[in-house]
Parts: C-alpha cells; sequence; structure tokens
C-alpha cells in the first residue's frame, strides 16, 4: 500500500478537490463550509492566530523536508553533469544521435545514446500498451463489478505484485517466460514477419531474450502502479453521478461509460505515465532478460539490445577509469531527463484537468 | 633461484621427485577419450609458517573466485584462525586497490600495465619494491556448443575465428564439415552467444583467436567482444543458460560453467589432433607456457602459449594472477600472505579441478614456490 500512496500523490489534489466542488458549485469560493468528506482533516480555524510550539516545529520539519527533496533532485543533477560533462568533452561520436557505444577510453571514447534510448523508450512503450487495458480492466472490476468482500482482498494481490521484488521478475522472465513465449513469438515471426514490429531480430527466438519477452515482464512490473491509481479514483466518482445515470435507466456499463471513465481519465492517464517512468528506469529484470547486441536496433520486437539503465549495469562492475564511466552517467543523464519529461507531462494532463468533464 | 635455505632446497628436491612420480600417473590416466575431469594436483609440500595478519584482505578477478575459495578454505584448515577475505570486483579494481594500499593481494586476468602507469603505482605501494605477478590460478575456457543431433564437434582455432567474427553462418558450412569428417551437420544457422558484459573471459578469448586464429580473427582484442555477431547475455552464467536454452548456439565459457550447466563442450584441434576441454589438456598447455617476466615476477607469454600447438594440450587457458609486493609488507602481512600463498599453491589445489580450474603442474609449481620464498 505504501507504494500506492506514494505515487497516488499526483493524482491527490486534482481529486480532492472534485467532489468538493460538485456539492457546492455555486457558492462564494471562500465561504468556510466544513466538508463532511473530512479528505484533509485540517481543524477548524479561530479568528485569532495562536502559534504553539508544536505549530513551529511541525512546520520546520514539513519545510525541511520540503526543501531537501528539492536540494536532493538538484543535488542528482549536479552530480550527473559534473561527472559527464568531461566525458562529452572527450566523446569523438555524436552523442545524442550516434548509434554506437564505445565507452573504452583506450583508443578514444566514442559513445552515442541513440539506440539505447531508443530501446529504452520502444520497450517501456510496449510495455505500457499491453498494460493500460488490463489495469483499466482490473480497476474497474475491483471499483464497479467486484463485490465489496472480494475487492478487498483482490486489491490487496494486485498490490502484492508491486511488492515482488524486479530481480525475482527478471528471473522468471528469463527462466520461465521465455522458453514459455519461444512458440508464440516464433509464430508471429513466420506469419507476421512482414510487418517490421515481427520482423526477424538480433535475438534468437527460441532462446527468447528479445524485447517482446521484456515488454511483457515489464508490463506485469507496471500493472500493479497503473491500477492501485486508477482504482482510487475510478473510487471517487461522485456516487450522486452514478445514482443519477442510474436513476435515467442507464446499465452499468452505460454507468461506467458516462460517469466513471470520464471522471477518471486524467488519474488514469497519469498512472499510466508514472508506470512508463517505472517502465523506463527498470533496469535488474531488463538486465536479466535482455541479450545484448552488437548490430544496431532495428524496431523489431525480437530484437535483444539495451536499455540505458541496463547497459550501465552491465558495465558498473568495471568502472575503474572516471572517464569510461562518465560515458555512462551522461546516458544516466539522458534517462534522467527522460522520465522527467514523462512526469511533468503526467503532471500536465492532470492540472489540465482540474474539474471532471 | 638458488636458495641458502634448506627447506627450500628440500621443497625442490621433494617438487622434482612428485613430478616424476606425477609424470608417471599422467601416462597412466591420459588416454584419449578417457574422461579428463581428473587431473593430478601436484602433490609438493612446503613448510607453512601460519602467523602473521589473522584477515588478509584481497580484490580482484572474478573468474578466479571459486579457486581463491578453494584456496581460503585450505588456508584455514592449515591455519587455524587465519582468514582471508575476497572481494571478485572486477580485475580493474583489483589493480586498482591494491595499487592504492587498501587490499594485500589483487586478483587481475592481466599482469600490471606498464604503459597504464600501473607498474610504477605498484612500486611505490611497495615501499619502492617490484611488485610480482604471480599466476597461480589456471582455468580452461571451453567453446560451448547446443546442436540437436550432434553430439562430438571439433573445431580449429581458426574456424572458431571465422564462426566468432560472422565469416561462418550456418553449422553445414564446408569450413565446419572440414574438421568433422563424419558427422552429419544440419542446415541450421550458428547463434553466437557472447558475454555482453565486460570480461577477463572475452579478453582472453579475443587474445587468443588473434594468437592461434592465423589471421581468421581481424578485429582487436579488449573485455569487449568485437566480433559483431550474436547475442550477448549476462555473465558467465547468462552465457551457459543461453547456449543451453537455444539450438545451433556457440559461446565461449569457463569450464567449470560447462561443468555445472552440462553443456557439450567442442574439442580443440590447433594442429596435432583435438583436445578435449579439461584440466589434462589445459595442465599441459601451461607446462610449455613461457615466463616472460624477470626473475620470480611469472608474467606468462600468453601469445606463445596460445600460438602452441604441443600434441595433447588444451591452449584455451585463462590465466589469472595475484599480485604482490616482493618487499615492503609489513612483517605481519609478509608472514600471512606467505603462509596463504604457499597453501594455495600446495594444499589448495586438491579442490581445484571441481571447482572448474587446472591443477598446478609440478613444473610451475615449482616456480611459484621459489617465488613465494623469496618474498621478504
Amino acid at each position: 500500500m505504501s507504494d500506492s500512496d506514494t505515487v497516488g500523490r499526483p493524482g491527490a489534489p486534482g481529486l480532492a478537490r472534485g467532489p468538493r466542488g460538485g456539492a457546492a458549485p455555486d457558492t462564494a469560493p471562500e465561504a468556510p463550509i466544513s466538508t463532511p468528506q473530512g479528505s484533509g482533516g485540517s481543524p477548524v480555524q479561530p479568528p485569532k492566530v495562536i502559534t504553539r510550539p508544536g505549530d513551529k516545529i511541525f512546520k520546520a520539519l514539513t519545510v525541511g523536508s520540503g526543501v531537501f527533496v528539492v536540494a536532493m533532485i538538484a543535488l542528482i543533477g549536479i552530480f550527473l553533469l559534473i561527472q559527464a560533462i568531461p566525458s562529452l568533452a572527450d566523446n569523438q561520436a555524436n552523442f545524442l544521435f550516434g548509434r554506437d557505444w564505445d565507452a573504452d577510453p583506450q583508443g578514444g571514447l566514442a559513445f552515442g545514446v541513440l539506440d539505447l534510448l531508443l530501446v529504452t523508450v520502444f520497450s517501456a512503450v510496449f510495455a505500457l500498451i499491453i498494460a493500460m487495458p488490463i489495469s483499466l480492466g482490473i480497476a474497474l472490476f475491483l471499483t464497479q463489478y467486484a463485490p465489496r468482500r472480494l475487492a478487498r482482498p483482490f486489491a490487496y494481490l494486485v498490490d502484492l505484485l508491486a511488492a515482488v521484488p524486479s530481480i525475482i521478475y527478471g528471473l522468471w522472465g528469463a527462466y520461465v517466460l521465455a522458453p514459455a513465449l519461444s512458440p508464440i513469438s516464433t509464430w508471429l515471426n513466420e506469419h507476421l514477419g512482414f510487418i517490421p514490429l515481427f520482423a526477424t531480430g538480433t535475438s534468437n527466438l527460441a532462446i527468447g531474450q528479445t524485447i517482446f519477452t521484456a515488454g511483457i515482464v515489464l508490463a506485469v512490473m507496471l500493472l500493479p502502479i497503473i491500477t492501485a491509481i486508477s482504482r482510487e479514483v475510478f473510487d471517487r466518482t461522485p456516487p450522486m453521478q452514478i445514482e443519477g445515470a442510474l436513476a435515467l435507466g442507464a446499465t452499468k456499463w452505460e454507468v461506467v461509460r458516462t460517469t466513471v471513465l470520464p471522471f477518471g481519465r486524467a488519474g488514469y492517464i497519469s498512472a499510466s505515465m508514472l508506470g512508463l517512468g517505472r517502465a523506463l528506469g527498470e533496469t535488474i529484470a531488463v538486465l536479466i532478460i535482455l541479450s545484448s547486441t552488437t548490430s544496431h536496433f532495428g524496431f523489431s520486437l525480437f530484437d535483444g539490445g539495451d536499455t540505458i539503465a541496463s547497459k550501465i549495469a552491465r558495465a558498473a562492475q568495471e568502472f575503474n577509469d572516471p572517464r569510461g564511466a562518465g560515458a555512462y552517467i551522461a546516458a544516466g543523464l539522458v534517462l534522467f531527463v527522460l522520465t522527467f519529461v514523462v512526469n511533468a507531462f503526467a503532471r500536465s494532463i492532470i492540472s489540465g484537468h482540474k474539474e471532471y468533464e | 633461484m638458488i636458495s641458502k635455505r634448506p627447506a627450500t632446497v628440500l621443497g625442490f628436491i621433494a617438487a622434482g621427485a612428485l613430478a616424476l612420480t606425477a609424470c608417471g600417473s599422467d601416462n597412466n590416466t591420459a588416454t584419449p577419450g578417457a574422461n579428463n575431469t581428473a587431473a593430478p594436483a601436484p602433490t609438493a609440500t612446503t613448510p607453512v609458517e601460519c602467523g602473521g595478519k589473522k584477515s588478509l584482505v584481497a580484490e580482484g578477478s572474478s573468474a578466479q573466485k571459486g579457486a581463491i575459495e578453494a584456496f581460503v578454505a585450505a588456508y584455514g584448515a592449515k591455519c587455524s584462525g587465519q582468514q582471508l577475505a575476497y572481494t571478485p570486483s572486477g580485475s580493474g579494481a583489483g589493480v586498482k586497490q591494491f595499487n592504492a594500499g587498501i587490499v594485500d593481494i589483487g586478483g587481475s586476468d592481466s599482469p600490471l600495465n606498464k604503459d597504464k602507469g600501473e607498474v610504477e603505482a605498484a612500486a611505490k605501494r611497495c615501499q619502492g619494491n617490484p611488485a610480482w605477478n604471480l599466476p597461480l590460478v589456471f582455468g580452461p575456457v571451453g567453446i560451448a556448443y547446443k546442436l540437436d543431433g550432434v553430439t562430438s564437434l571439433t573445431v580449429t582455432p581458426e574456424l572458431t575465428a571465422k564462426i566468432f567474427s560472422g565469416a561462418v553462418t550456418k553449422w553445414n558450412d564446408p569450413a565446419v564439415a572440414a574438421v568433422n569428417s563424419g558427422a552429419t551437420l544440419p542446415d541450421k544457422a550458428i547463434t553466437v552467444i557472447y558475454r555482453g558484459d565486460e570480461s577477463g573471459t572475452t579478453d582472453n578469448f579475443q587474445k587468443y583467436l588473434k594468437a592461434a586464429g592465423k589471421g581468421a580473427w581481424t578485429k582487436d582484442a579488449g573485455k569487449k567482444f568485437n566480433g559483431g555477431v550474436g547475442q550477448g547475455a549476462q555473465g558467465s552464467a547468462g552465457v551457459a543458460d543461453a547456449i543451453g536454452a537455444g539450438d545451433g548456439t556457440i559461446g565461449y565459457i569457463e569450464w567449470s560453467y560447462v561443468q555445472d550447466k552440462k553443456l557439450s563442450a567442442a574439442k580443440l584441434d590447433s594442429g596435432s589432433g583435438a583436445v578435449e576441454l579439461g584440466a589434462e589438456g589445459a595442465a599441459a598447455a601451461i607446462k610449455s607456457a613461457k615466463v616472460k617476466g624477470e626473475g620470480n615476477d611469472l608474467v606468462l607469454d600468453l601469445d606463445s602459449l596460445y600460438a602452441s600447438n604441443t600434441a595433447g594440450a588444451y591452449p584455451l587457458v585463462l590465466a589469472t594472477y595475484e599480485i604482490v609486493c616482493s618487499k615492503g609488507y609489513d612483517a605481519d602481512t609478509t608472514k600471512a600472505v606467505k603462509a596463504f600463498l604457499n597453501v594455495a599453491a600446495t594444499d589448495g589445489q586438491g579442490a581445484l579441478a571441481e571447482a572448474g580450474y587446472v591443477p598446478l603442474p609440478n613444473e610451475f609449481q615449482a616456480k611459484l614456490l621459489g617465488a613465494i620464498k623469496a618474498i621478504a
């Protein structure tokens, strides 16, 4: 649950405001209505301001935490930049558009991040395409269809998926899923091979260390994240709206379509974006499952390759030379910026939907 | 190597005598086609003076981790209460930590490199005395394959170089058939599996192909696989699993992984007959290895080792070094380092074959014991 709490934060402001706005849409903005939902739990403020030591301490603690997290992010960014700049200056290839990675300082650094970036985004998006509809189904089932008695334990079960360490997913993917998927991927390759997505890639299908396998494992890892947030969002659909729809003769599916989905869309999309952030940064599972390759990435699900994170992890044991390590840190910087962009995008979706449609 | 100490002389005599007996047993077991997992361990003993620093620290190559574990067990048995902690963090880290004076012994897949300034840095760490590279741990590297219907495969260094650089891509290629006359080779694509992470095994394998491949290997050596074909897997275990999971796969891994994962390994024909992967063939190759270092700095001439075509020898061997100070440790550490190395070169050899390493041939053991003795 702690996982869903932390990642659930971004959805909360927009949602908390939703029902309140719905309950009193036309009153004065500053009217001191005490909300029966008690979502904030804020104490009733007396007219004169009294501060007690507790207030000061609590304020200092919260401000401190806020400053700490901002400083932390800034320091990580600065660390990445400082470590990466000397290597980037020595780089003989185009960093952003180069496709070959040679971070061996002997004979000159020549590293380009493009292939790593493409594999990272490609596998994460593939995972998201699988995970999004399934998560939507689970969340709707849990909030709308499942009997209350069943919904609780079932929700715990889904959350439990988030508690499984990613190395377990990696081992499961490499030793159980990869051979099991082999006939499916071979069939896809034989019959749909004319589509570039299913074209013969750089990875042997019998072994199964493909982006296809890695993407499916990533999708399973995303399920709990997307489901947990979507569930919270759908749960907060104003009951009056649901009842209104029911009163107008809507069937269950029509209720979901006309009230739950429009209300929860922003939360659902932002949940998916947070999941995407997780998929982009997933390291150890990808490292175990995906085969590396010396060829360029060919936009096939049956390619091998390395994501940025797995490339760094593969090399991390032999970081002896600061310039070689700097090349990997530069790639890490790209990943850092990428996840930042994805998160910012998720946030912009939330803030663009302050009130439900 | 004339020593004034009677113990050394005794040790040498013992080693010499046992070398003769070992040769005798060699002839008995080295029948072609015999299961050659049981190579004779050298049986020379040397007086070990236990004591000194209670716990030594060493760090370096992960390729020798299993051997060091066997040595540590023997060390603890011989000198109760004494121990050594080994961190398998890679050769580069081993050299770095040794030169920084953080660890007592560095483990490395390659000797100290003069061009990188490692030799000078090591001399500085040893209070102005040279550091020695002692090749204590040898492990053959297997060319493992999985090909349904083919139970015995022979490769030459040249063919190996062609397969691992993409010049031969089918199992029924005439080049494969030429060295496997009589075998029915399927019309299947060859899937090359290589180490996706940087590794000393890859480095040695590529050096071998360059030295022995008769020009068929045009790529560089190095810790990164440069063949340009196939797919990479993580770590030796990953390579072994990938080879086992596919069909038509081939890859290079340490002998211990070939044993553990029950893979088939190709026989290596360096020009004087096919030799099976195993301790005996590797020991025969090590026996003929030349030392290019000076005095007790036993740096091996790998190029000549790899290019050798001694009958019965399996020259694709990974040699890993212990890097120690010739002088300059404090008295406590000197005593413990010498005790550990002595145990490693004698009692520790017994369990090596099981762990996938080659027990030292007697000739070589004598050289090592001499060097260990000379540490002051």
